[in-house]
């Protein structure tokens, strides 16, 4: 067999040491049902066939590949470009994952739909294909969540979603995927839950992965053929994880292809951060083994960071994996740092980068100055910043 | 050593009547009030003991367990505090078994194996960690087995006849039915249905039987009897621990209904 990095997980789900189905019994039989049915679904071309369709035709995809010679001007070493996946449909590389599950739970028979969502991206694209294919959806979201993100909250009730406020526990991301599994054991006829990023129990990691690969298996072909030829360095943020996944999973037997996640750093390492690879400890939560923020008990603990998209205590069981290997790097930029990085983005560019891909924006203005002007970067422009305007204005003492 | 699990349900078995089992969070409100609650259930009725091992994200638990388990937290419990509840118990009782509960992070962080070991050495009798389906418990079977602990599976409603060969040959101790699709202290069963599939269900084990999941009230507990082992009440209690403080004359009544 090649030597591949690439035919990860397991048939259970495992990723080295991490992935795999920690879930209650009474989950088991809806976990199998959706491996079943996502088995037969991913050898299928008619599946494929409906979702490409829906790809270029609802999303706009091929999202470019844009030479962000600004960037490259200004920081003076490697040339930067940028996959626009802010260009998508709803803002986001986030619905690339809801059209194939949608599609996956329709071919199930599901009726209803449930989600979770931190920053509210998830939700809004989770909201946006059940109004596109009429069926009834619920998107849980912490209570303080939903202070933080009032736009996108308006958004998807304007799509016709219920938002159901989630209070236990701290009200964010994670107390919210609880709810949506609480939801799910309870409503197992009728109901599949959409999760947004690439963690979970098996199947989700790799099936969220390989509906977000279509990012780099894009990003790959562009760069061949304006460059004809690979790039030096992949850069992309990381909460979950999976636009980073989505980006790097294309490239990961391309040896000379460097691959950096960055996570969200918070206030900083040692005080209040997001950052589960460089700040915590393996552990068992949501289904699968990864790194998670906890404390010495296994309590886990809750994430911080300025986007609310990045400050999940837990990271894709693959990228735990990639991190062990050593094949991807995994670096933090603090809140400070994703601010500056968010500016001169909106200065240089014109692009107005949602606050997670400002910070691999900030890793980028780290690193490039460092490498070759032969060298190339691709940094994932994974979503637009116009959900953020009130957060940075608030930072900045602005008020709206 | 013969495991008090089994002690109980010889007993009974020979009494015709089922068991009766009550959940409650360790360190809920406090480890103080917790371990005087623990003490006080078996003279109240209570067969055998459910010890909740309090944590941040019981993702099966409804609100009432959910919120007792971060009452427990925010007062100081931890694993540490849980087994010296165990500890602290049998030095008064040393028949009724005490099955600690909870997920598998925790256990995770303390070490699988020192785990087995302490709660072993601590006076528990088994355990259920609801977060580890067949799939994933390996790597703690390893350890309770040779502790004598029994680690108790859980089925549900949904679980099939094929599921349900891939959970006996690893459950021990009593099979745990949950008897709703959905989380602890939610709507009440469906007896008939319940009744006819644990009645399947005993045609491929000898393991005792008991149901738990939206079992609340004395009249719960009479229905469910003549077809289980034991019967478990969990949110119910946890909520009289926590709101009226009565939660001893509860469980009497509890056990008059068997």
């Amino acid at each position: 067999m090649q030597n591949t990095l690439r035919q990860q997980p397991d048939e259970r789900g495992h990723f080295g040491p991490y992935g795999g189905r920690y879930v209650a019994e009474t989950l088991m039989p809806l976990i199998l049902e959706v491996e079943k049915a996502w088995n037969t679904a991913k050898n299928d071309p008619t599946y494929w066939a409906q979702f490409d369709e829906l790809m270029r035709d609802y999303v706009g995809r091929p999202s470019p590949l844009y030479f962000a010679e600004p960037t490259t001007k200004k920081l003076g070493g490697a040339k930067v470009y940028f996959k626009r996946d802010e260009l998508n449909h709803t803002g986001s590389h986030k619905i690339n994952n809801t059209i194939g599950q949608i599609l996956l739970a329709m071919r199930m028979g599901k009726t209803r739909i449930i989600a979770e969502t931190g920053a509210g991206q998830h939700g809004v694209a989770t909201a946006t294909v059940c109004a596109r294919f009429g069926l009834p959806c619920t998107v849980f979201m912490g209570a303080t969540d939903i202070e933080r993100q009032k736009p996108n909250v308006f958004r998807m009730k304007l799509l016709g979603a219920e938002v159901r406020p989630v209070t236990s526990g701290a009200g964010t991301l994670k107390d919210a995927m609880n709810e949506a599994l609480r939801d799910w054991v309870t409503n197992v006829h009728d109901t599949f839950y959409i999760i947004g990023t690439v963690a979970g129990p098996h199947p989700y990691p790799s099936m969220v992965r390989d509906f977000q690969s279509i990012i780099g298996r894009e990003a790959r072909a562009q760069m061949l053929e304006r460059e004809g030829r690979l790039p030096d360095l992949l850069v992309a943020c990381i909460g979950g994880g999976s636009n980073a996944m989505g980006l790097f999973h294309p490239f990961l037997d391309d040896t000379s292809v460097k691959i950096m996640g960055v996570e969200a750093g918070g206030y900083g390492l040692d005080k209040a951060h997001a950052a589960s690879l460089n700040g915590g400890k393996p552990g068992i939560l949501h289904g699968n083994m990864t790194y998670l923020l906890q404390n010495a008990d296994g309590q886990i603990e809750e994430g911080h960071s300025i986007s609310a998209g990045l400050d999940y205590p837990g990271i894709g069981p693959e990228h735990a994996w990639l991190h062990d290997e050593k094949r991807a790097q995994y670096v933090s930029i603090t809140d400070e740092e994703a601010l500056e990085g968010f500016k001169q983005c909106t200065r240089l560019e014109g692009i107005i980068p949602a606050l997670e891909p400002a910070h691999a924006y900030a890793q980028v203005m780290k690193v490039a100055p460092k490498m070759k002007p032969s060298d190339i970067i691709i940094m994932n422009m994974c979503g637009r910043g116009d959900k953020d305007i009130f957060t940075v204005a608030e930072r900045f003492g602005v008020s709206l | 050593m013969t495991n008090r699990i089994d002690t109980v349900f010889a007993a009974l078995k020979a009494q015709g009547r089922a068991a009766l089992v009550t959940f409650i969070t360790a360190g809920d409100p406090d480890v103080k009030k917790s371990l005087e609650v623990l003490k006080s259930l078996p003279a109240a009725g209570a067969d055998i003991i459910e010890l909740g091992m309090p944590f941040t994200d019981p993702m099966a638990d409804g609100p009432t367990i959910q919120a007792s388990s971060l009452r427990a937290l925010a007062s100081g419990a931890s694993m540490q505090t849980t087994l010296q509840m165990v500890r602290d118990f049998r030095t008064s009782n040393t028949t009724t078994p005490i099955v600690l509960m909870g997920y598998a992070n925790p256990c995770f962080q303390y070490g699988f194996e020192k785990f087995a070991k302490d709660a072993a050495a601590a006076g528990a009798d088994g355990l259920i960690i609801v977060d580890l389906p067949p799939e994933e418990d390996d790597a703690l079977l390893e350890y309770t087995k040779p502790a004598g602990l029994h680690l108790i599976k859980l089925v549900t409603p949904t679980t099939t006849d094929a599921r349900l060969k891939a959970i006996l040959p690893k459950a021990s101790g009593f099979l745990y039915y949950v008897s709703i699709t959905g989380i602890t202290g939610a709507a009440s069963a469906d007896i008939p249905a319940v009744k006819k599939h644990i009645e399947s269900i005993r045609k491929h084990t000898d393991l005792p039987v008991a149901a738990g999941f939206g079992i609340k009230t004395p009249d719960d507990v009479a229905a469910f009897k003549s077809a289980v082992d034991a019967v478990v009440v969990g949110s119910a209690i946890v909520e009289k621990v926590s709101v009226a403080n009565d939660a001893m004359e509860f469980v009497k009544t509890l056990r008059a209904a068997l």
